[in-house]
C-alpha cells in the first residue's frame, strides 16, 4: 500500500464488523455477493413454490386448488420473481465475488453504489409481493405485462407493481455500471481484454446489454403507469396509439433481457469445462466474439416475439432471418465447449455434471427457439406450452444450472470447505430428472394445442400435464437439498486447498480458501 | 508497478441504506397516491409517506455526497479511482439516452405506423375498421374516439418558444464550456461568472417551457390526455423539462461549490460530470426540437 493518507487505508485490513450492521452497512464485494446470492435463492424458493402451486392446479384437469384469478396471479409473479428476483440477482451475485477475484482488483469499482444496488432489492420484491395482499390481488396480466391487460384491465396493485420494477431497474442498471467499471478499469496490470477468463468477458457484454435495455423496461412502465393513471393513450388506440406499441417497447428490452439471463452462465460454464477437462478452452477469442455477436443481434430480433400480432410480411421475414442468425454464434459456442471436452481428461464432480447437462438441456431449448424462430411455424406454436417449455429449457438447465454449477465450482472458494460430493450428484442427479420430466412433456402438450396460462384444460392433456406435474414437485421439493448442503458447506466438512480442482485456472484460485476478507488490495502482475 | 496508488476502498457505509428506505418510501408513497385517487379514496397519508420518502432522499444526497467530496478534498483519490467515476458518469448518461429513446420510439412508432394504419393506410390498413371516417393527420388534432379523447385544438409550433428555447440551451451548451475552460486554466472569477450565465440561460428556458405549457393547457386544450399527440409530447418534453431542472441544481451546487473554493485546475470531476449531463440535456433538447416540434 502506498501513502495513502488517513485511517481508511489501514481499515481496509480489518475483518468484517460485527452482527447485522456488517451487512447493512457493507462496502465489501463478497458480503454484497453473498447477500445477493441469498436473496435471489430466498426468491428461487419463493417463485418454486408459485411454481408448485401452478402445477398442482394443472395436476388433473378441472378446477381443484385455486381461481382462475389467483392462478393467473401465481404465474404473474413466478415469472417476474424468476426473472428479476431468482436469475438476474443470482448472476449479479457471481459477479460480485468473481469478478474482483478474478481480475486481481481490490473490491468493485464503485463499493458504495454495490451496496445500493442490492439493498434495492429486497425493498422492490417486498413492494411486488405486497402486491399480493392488496385489494384486488397482485398484477395478474402474465410477466409480460401486455397492454391493454395491465392498462385498462390491470387490478389496481398495477401501479405498485410499476414502481417495484422502476426500483428493480435502478438497481440492475447501477449494478451493470459497477461491472463495467470494475472491468474496464481495475484489471491487475498485464491482464488485456484479451486475456481476461470468459467469465469477466460475459458478464462485461452483460452489463453492456442491461444498460442498454433496462432504461426501455422503465420508459414501457412508465408509459403503462401514465395510460392508468394519467389518461395518455400510448397504448389506446382511441386516442392513436396502440397496444402492438406495448409489444414492441416491452421486447425490445425483453429480447436482450433473456440473453442477459443466458450470458453469464456461458461465462461460468467457460471457466468449469476446461476445469474438468484438464484442457484450456477451446477457441477462446471465438467465445468472446461470439458472445459479442449474440448481444449485438439480441436488439435485432425482438418482433419475433409478435409474430402474430399483425406485424408486416417484410418484418417478419427480418426478424426470423435475423434470429435464425443467432444460432451461428450460438453454436459456435456449444461446438466449443465440446471441442474442450473432446479427449480431455474428463472427471465428473458436481460442477461438472450440472455443465454437461447445461450444454446439452440448453442445446435443446436452443433448437425449440429455432422452431419458434420460423414464423409460419411460429403460428402454430405461439401462445402454446411449446413456447413454455422452450423457454423454460433455456432457463432451467440454461441459466439455473449455470448457477448451481458455479455454485458447487466456487463454494470451496467461498466457505473454505469442500461441499458433500454425494449430496451435490443427488441433487444433479434429481434436479435433472425432475426437470426434464416438468418441462419435456411440455413440448407435446403445446404441439398438440394446449395454450399456456390457463388453470384448466381439455382431457386429452391429462397424463403429460400429470407427469409435468410429478416432475416438477420433484424439482421443486429437491432444491431443499441444497439448502442443506450449503449450509453444511459453511458449517464445515472437509478444508478446501487454495485450488481445489486441479485442472482450474485463474486468480481466483492463486488465493486461500475461504478467500480473506480483503484480497488483491495490491494487484498481482499477470503475465 | 511504480504508478500503482492504492484504490480507495470506502468503509462501511450508511447512505445506501438510507437511500434504499427513501426510494422505496417516496415511490410507494408515489403509487399510494395514484391508487387512491384514482379509487376516490383520501389521499392525504399517502401524500405524508411521499414526502417523508422525499426528506430521507435529501438528506440522503447530502449526505453522500458531502461525504464523497470530504474523501475528494482530503486526497484520498487516486487517478484510477477518478476513471471509475468518469466511466460510471459515462454509462449513466448512456442508460438516459436509452430512457429517451424508449419515448421517441413511441413517437415514431405513433407517427410512421399507428396513426397512418388507424387511418386506413398500409399493410395494417385494415385497422380502419376500429373507428371508420377516421382521417390520419400529424399532428394528431382529431383522435379516433374524440369523446374518450378530447382532441387539442392546435399544436405549440416550432418557432415561437421552441425556438428561443433551442437558442437557449445551445448558448447555454457554450457558455458551461466556457466556464469549464476558465476552471481549468484557473480563472475562477471568470468560470462563475460563465457558469452564473449557464444557470441564467437554464432558468430562463424553464420559465418558457412553464409558460409553454401552460398556454398549451389553458388556451390549445393540449393535454395529456389529449391522445398520443398529447402523449409524446408532454412525456417528452416533460421528461426533459425534469432533467434540466436536475442538471441546473446541479449547476447551482457547482457555482456554490466554487464559490466555497472546491475544485483545482486539474481536479474538478464533480464539474466535469455536470456539464457532460448538461451537453446530454441539450442534445437530447434538439432531437426533441426537430421530431416534436419541427418535422
Amino acid at each position: 500500500m502506498s501513502a495513502v493518507a488517513g485511517t481508511h487505508a489501514q481499515d481496509q485490513h480489518h475483518g468484517p464488523a460485527r452482527g447485522f450492521s456488517r451487512w447493512l452497512l457493507t462496502t465489501n464485494h463478497k458480503d454484497i455477493g453473498s447477500m445477493y446470492l441469498i436473496f435471489s435463492f430466498t426468491m428461487f424458493l419463493l417463485g418454486g413454490t408459485m411454481a408448485m402451486v401452478i402445477r398442482a392446479e394443472l395436476f388433473q384437469p378441472g378446477l381443484q386448488i385455486v381461481q382462475p384469478e389467483f392462478f393467473n396471479q401465481m404465474t404473474t409473479m413466478h415469472g417476474l420473481i424468476m426473472v428479476f428476483g431468482a436469475v438476474m440477482p443470482a448472476f449479479v451475485g457471481l459477479a460480485n465475488w468473481m469478478i474482483p477475484l478474478m481480475i486481481g482488483a481490490p473490491d468493485m469499482a464503485l463499493p458504495r453504489m454495490n451496496n445500493w444496488s442490492f439493498w434495492l432489492l429486497p425493498c422492490a420484491f417486498l413492494i411486488l409481493v405486497s402486491t399480493l395482499f392488496m385489494e384486488g390481488g397482485a398484477p395478474n396480466f402474465g410477466w409480460t405485462f401486455y397492454a391493454p391487460l395491465s392498462t385498462t384491465y390491470g387490478p389496481p396493485s398495477t401501479t405498485f407493481f410499476v414502481f417495484a420494477i422502476h426500483i428493480m431497474g435502478v438497481s440492475s442498471i447501477m449494478g451493470a455500471i459497477n461491472v463495467i467499471a470494475t472491468v474496464l478499469n481495475m484489471r491487475a496490470p498485464g491482464m488485456t481484454l484479451m486475456k481476461m477468463p470468459m467469465f469477466v468477458w460475459t458478464w462485461l457484454i452483460t452489463a453492456f446489454l442491461l444498460i442498454a435495455v433496462m432504461p426501455v423496461l422503465a420508459g414501457v412502465v412508465t408509459m403503462v403507469l401514465m395510460d392508468i393513471n394519467f389518461g395518455t393513450s400510448f397504448f389506446n388506440a382511441a386516442g392513436g396509439g396502440d397496444p402492438v406499441l406495448f409489444q414492441h417497447v416491452f421486447w425490445f428490452f425483453g429480447h436482450p433481457e433473456v440473453y442477459i439471463m443466458i450470458l453469464p452462465a456461458f461465462g461460468a460454464i467457460s471457466q468449469i469445462i476446461p476445469a474438468f477437462s484438464r484442457k484450456r478452452l477451446f477457441g477462446y477469442s471465438s467465445m468472446v466474439y461470439a458472445t459479442g455477436a449474440i448481444a449485438m443481434l439480441s436488439f435485432l430480433v425482438w418482433a419475433h416475439h409478435m409474430f402474430t400480432v399483425g406485424v408486416p410480411v417484410a418484418g417478419q421475414l427480418f426478424f426470423m432471418y435475423a434470429t435464425l442468425l443467432i444460432a451461428v454464434p450460438t453454436g459456435v459456442k456449444v461446438f466449443n465447449w465440446v471441442a474442450t471436452m473432446f479427449r480431455g481428461a474428463l472427471s465428473f464432480e458436481t460442477p461438472m455434471l450440472f455443465a454437461v447437462a447445461f450444454v446439452i438441456l440448453f442445446s435443446i431449448g436452443g433448437f425449440s427457439g429455432v422452431m419458434l424462430a420460423i414464423a409460419p411455424a411460429d403460428f402454430q406454436y405461439h401462445d402454446t406450452y411449446f413456447v413454455v417449455a422452450h423457454f423454460h429449457y433455456v432457463l432451467v438447465p440454461g441459466a439455473i444450472f449455470g448457477i448451481f454449477a458455479s455454485a458447487y465450482f466456487w463454494l470451496p472458494k467461498w466457505t473454505g470447505h469442500m461441499y458433500d460430493e454425494t449430496l451435490g450428484k443427488t441433487h444433479f442427479w434429481l434436479s435433472f430428472i425432475g426437470m426434464n420430466l416438468a418441462f419435456f412433456p411440455m413440448h407435446f402438450l403445446g404441439l398438440a394445442g394446449m395454450p399456456r396460462r390457463i388453470p384448466d384444460y381439455a382431457l386429452q392433456f391429462a397424463d403429460f400435464n400429470m407427469v409435468s406435474s410429478i416432475g416438477a414437485f420433484m424439482f421443486g421439493a429437491t432444491q431443499l437439498l441444497f439448502v442443506l448442503i450449503v449450509v453444511k458447506c459453511v458449517k464445515g466438512g472437509e478444508k478446501a486447498p487454495a485450488k481445489p480442482w486441479d485442472g482450474a485456472e485463474g486468480l481466483e484460485w492463486t488465493l486461500p480458501s475461504p478467500a480473506p476478507y480483503h484480497t488483491f488490495s495490491t494487484p498481482p502482475e499477470v503475465k | 508497478m511504480a504508478d500503482y496508488q492504492s484504490y480507495y476502498v470506502p468503509e462501511q457505509s450508511k447512505w445506501p441504506i438510507i437511500a434504499t428506505v427513501g426510494l422505496g418510501v417516496t415511490l410507494y408513497g408515489a403509487a399510494s397516491i395514484m391508487v387512491n385517487s384514482t379509487q376516490g379514496a383520501s389521499t392525504s397519508s399517502a401524500w405524508f409517506v411521499f414526502w417523508a420518502g422525499i426528506l430521507i432522499m435529501i438528506y440522503m444526497l447530502f449526505g453522500w455526497f458531502g461525504s464523497v467530496i470530504k474523501e475528494s478534498r482530503s486526497g484520498l483519490y487516486s487517478p484510477q479511482m477518478d476513471r471509475s467515476f468518469r466511466w460510471g458518469m459515462s454509462w449513466f448518461i448512456f442508460s438516459e439516452v436509452m430512457f429517451f429513446g424508449a419515448f421517441f420510439g413511441a413517437l415514431f412508432y405513433a407517427r410512421v405506423f399507428a396513426v397512418p394504419w388507424l387511418g386506413g393506410e398500409g399493410d395494417r390498413g385494415s385497422s380502419n375498421m376500429l373507428w371508420e371516417g377516421f382521417q390520419a393527420t400529424w399532428p394528431l388534432i382529431n383522435n379516433p374516439d374524440p369523446e374518450a379523447f378530447p382532441a387539442p385544438e392546435s399544436v405549440i409550433g416550432a418557432w415561437g418558444l421552441p425556438l428561443v428555447n433551442t437558442i437557449l440551451l445551445v448558448t447555454s451548451s457554450f457558455t458551461v464550456t466556457i466556464a469549464h475552460h476558465a476552471l481549468k486554466a484557473d480563472k475562477r472569477t471568470k468560470a462563475k461568472i460563465w457558469l452564473g450565465a449557464t444557470i441564467l440561460l437554464a432558468l430562463v428556458f424553464l420559465f418558457f417551457q412553464a409558460e409553454e405549457y401552460m398556454h398549451a393547457y389553458q388556451e390549445l386544450n393540449l393535454t395529456l390526455e389529449s391522445g398520443i399527440y398529447g402523449s409524446t409530447f408532454f412525456m417528452l418534453t416533460g421528461f426533459h423539462g425534469f432533467h434540466v431542472m436536475l442538471g441546473t441544481l446541479m449547476l447551482i451546487i457547482m457555482l456554490i461549490r466554487i464559490q466555497k473554493g472546491h475544485f483545482t485546475a486539474d481536479n474538478h470531476f464533480g464539474f466535469e460530470a455536470t456539464s457532460w449531463y448538461w451537453h446530454f440535456v441539450d442534445v437530447v433538447w434538439l432531437g426533441l426540437f426537430i421530431f416534436v416540434y419541427v418535422i
